[in-house]
């Protein structure tokens, strides 16, 4: 099979397409996922204080 | 510096530096009477100076200090200065380039000062001097403290550190000799590409390793932007640069790509280099150091996603708008164009998110001068995206391609954005890691916040003139169907345009070598901060870890 053009741009206008809506879904999915929430609360303070050294 | 590795780290550095010695030499003999000649006695000397460096502390005892308490801060602390001579150095290139497009005669004559030369020099050194080595830094500050783990080595920072500025000495004075692959934002030569991909797999090793250590569950937002510079840059740095020596004892290669591919190549890597080292890089910044200096946490974790995933996804895409009306099919540059309109979406996600944290916090904003660089760097990232955006499309880019315009585009997004956080970042970590209580001077910081203002918008505004002045003269035609004016009448017309500029960027380098004193004299004269109660002291001397009397 040979790398034409036809073929990468047919790829592209295909593949390329449904892999971006499905990483879109999936991280949406990800970001908005309710029981994250706290994870995401709790990194999101834990920068505010983090000067006492690693490991606590 | 060196006294804190143990008595086996310096000897690895020392080997290290012996290694490099011995490719210096080689690269200097088989290279004789080429550039690359040239470049083995800087490596050499490179090499000759860590070694000194090294030597002195080798029979120094071992360090007594406790790992596990603290963080490895002193590569951050170096890297910080380096960034701030190469920001002096840089942005007085790019003064002296924007001189002599509004005066010649400044080149004085000379091969190495013609306008080729240094305007590489200004670009390669404030993006990789100034910008790389304050990503590098704060990287360093930010993968400690949000993973609350020390660094995993402590050799390993300090050669990326310095092989990376080796790098940008290799490739600055490669320029100045008539070095170049013409390739822009990517000039230098086989050698420097190969050192700059050992450089950067270690340091990639380096930043997993630490957070693989970290004692947080979740992976802090701004650690993914700084991974993604890192990983995007290897990729696009070893895919563009792949190119077959025409001889292993001299500079000069041959790309691997020729005609379109080799052009898409290059704005597919140049693009990538605005999208992960000019913006992820520095909204990593952003993300970790203007919550941290708000005292507020970031406005919206989730966003901060969303907009990520957002950014890496959409810009891979874009790089076919800088090939509007060329040989590229048409598809493809519709395919970039689209995207980069899609862009706009995340970039200002991620500029209202900074933005939206600031609600509450406008009086700190109105007091301190270094929150103010950080939320002014935020307007300008949701500006130059906004303008890059439009540019993009392409009816507005066959008036914008080849004019001052880009060049105005360019500077809102990297004085105004990256220049500016960076600044911003560095009076908010300086005084923290030398354990001062404040920079040594509050007003020199308010000082060099309006100058860096005035310089952008002055600089910013010049150029819109300017371009659009140009672009419009460039396609007026008389009546008879012939263009109405010559390209010696544009130039003219420019003129006054490039003098403002490079006034406004005098502002500007003004600015940065006021932030540089003002940190020289932090470091050396700032009162010392209190440690409170149990601050966990760098336990140099042989103090125990906990205070004894607790
Ligand atoms: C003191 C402030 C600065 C001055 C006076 C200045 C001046 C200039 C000049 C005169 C050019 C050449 C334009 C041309 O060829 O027509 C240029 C190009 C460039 N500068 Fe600056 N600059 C400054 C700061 C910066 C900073 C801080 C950055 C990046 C962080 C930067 C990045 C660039 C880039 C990427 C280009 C290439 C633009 C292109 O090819 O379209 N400059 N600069
Ligand atoms: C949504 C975001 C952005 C989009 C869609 C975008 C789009 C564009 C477009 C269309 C051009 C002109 C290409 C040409 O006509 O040759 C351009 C040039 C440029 N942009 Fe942006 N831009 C964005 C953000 C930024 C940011 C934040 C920065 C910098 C810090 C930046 C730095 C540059 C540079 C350095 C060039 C000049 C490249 C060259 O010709 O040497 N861009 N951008």
């Amino acid at each position: 099979m040979d790398l034409t053009h036809e073929l990468t741009s047919t790829v592209a206008k295909s593949f390329g397409l449904f892999y971006l809506i499905a990483l879109s879904v999936g991280i949406t999915v990800y970001a908005y996922w309710p029981s994250l929430g706290k994870r995401f609360e709790k990194a999101a303070n834990s920068i505010l204080d983090d000067e006492d050294g690693p490991c606590r | 510096m060196m006294e804190r590795l143990t008595g086996a780290e310096r000897q690895i550095a020392l080997m290290i530096c012996v290694v490099m010695a011995i490719v210096g030499l080689v690269m200097a003999a088989a290279g004789h009477g080429d550039p690359m000649g040239s470049h083995g006695a800087i490596v050499l000397i490179a090499a000759g100076i860590t070694t000194l460096f090294v030597l002195r502390a080798i029979g120094e005892p071992e360090p007594a200090e406790d790992r596990t308490v603290n963080y490895y801060d002193d590569p951050t602390k170096a890297g910080l200065v380096i960034a701030l001579f190469w920001a002096v150095v840089g942005m007085g290139m790019g003064v002296w380039v924007a001189a002599q497009l509004a005066w010649p005669d400044l080149r004085f004559d000379a091969a190495w000062s013609s306008f080729g030369r240094i305007r590489p020099v200004h670009t390669s050194g404030v993006i990789f001097g100034f910008g790389g080595n304050a990503l590098i830094a704060t990287s360093y500050h930010v993968m400690q403290r949000t993973s609350r783990a020390r660094l995993a080595g402590h050799v390993s920072p300090w050669f990326v550190l310095l092989g990376f500025n080796l790098f940008c000495i290799v490739a600055a004075s490669g320029y100045l000799m008539g070095v170049t692959q013409s390739k822009e934002y990517a000039e230098p030569e086989w050698y420097a590409d190969i050192w700059l991909v050992i450089v950067w797999v270690t340091y990639f090793v380096l930043y997993i390793r630490t957070l693989a250590r970290r004692n947080e569950p979740h992976i802090y937002v701004a650690n993914w932007y700084y991974l993604a510079f890192i990983l995007v840059m290897a990729m696009l740095h070893i895919v563009n640069n792949l190119a077959v020596p025409a001889s292993f004892t001299a500079a000069k290669s041959y790309s691997a790509f020729s005609g379109v591919q080799d052009a898409m190549t290059q704005w597919w890597y140049g693009h990538n280099a605005v999208a992960f080292f000019l913006t992820a890089g520095f909204l990593g910044m952003l993300y970790y150091f203007l919550p941290k200096r708000a005292e507020r946490p970031i406005y919206s974790y989730r966003l901060s996603i969303l907009s990520f995933w957002g950014i890496v996804f959409f810009y891979i895409w874009v790089g076919s708008h800088h090939l509007h009306y060329t040989a590229l099919p048409q598809w493809v540059q519709t395919l970039g164009m689209t995207f980069s309109v899609m862009l706009l979406v995340p970039s200002w996600a991620s500029a209202g998110n900074a933005l939206m944290t600031l609600n509450g916090a406008w009086h700190k904003v109105r007091d301190d001068a270094t929150l103010r660089f950080m939320m002014v760097a935020a307007v300008f990232y949701g500006l130059s995206t906004f303008e890059g955006s439009f540019m993009a499309v392409r009816a507005v880019n066959s008036l914008s391609h080849y004019t001052d315009w880009t060049v105005g585009h360019v500077h809102a997004g990297a004085m105004g954005w990256v220049a500016l956080i960076t600044f911003g970042s560095i009076y908010s970590v300086v005084p923290l890691l030398w354990k001062r209580e404040t920079m040594y001077s509050w007003k020199l910081v308010e000082w060099h916040f309006w100058l860096a203002l005035a310089g952008t918008v002055i600089y910013v505004f010049a150029m819109w003139n300017s371009g659009i002045i140009q672009g419009l003269m460039w396609r007026t035609y008389t009546d008879s169907g012939t263009l109405a004016y010559s390209f010696t009448d544009t130039l003219v017309a420019m003129h006054p345009y490039y003098v403002a500029r490079a006034c406004g960027g005098a502002l500007f380098l003004t600015g940065a070598i006021l932030a540089a004193y003002n940190v020289y004299m932090t470091i050396r004269h700032a009162p010392e901060k209190r440690p409170e109660r149990d601050y966990p002291t760098s336990s140099k001397a042989a103090e125990p870890a906990v205070p004894a009397a607790e």
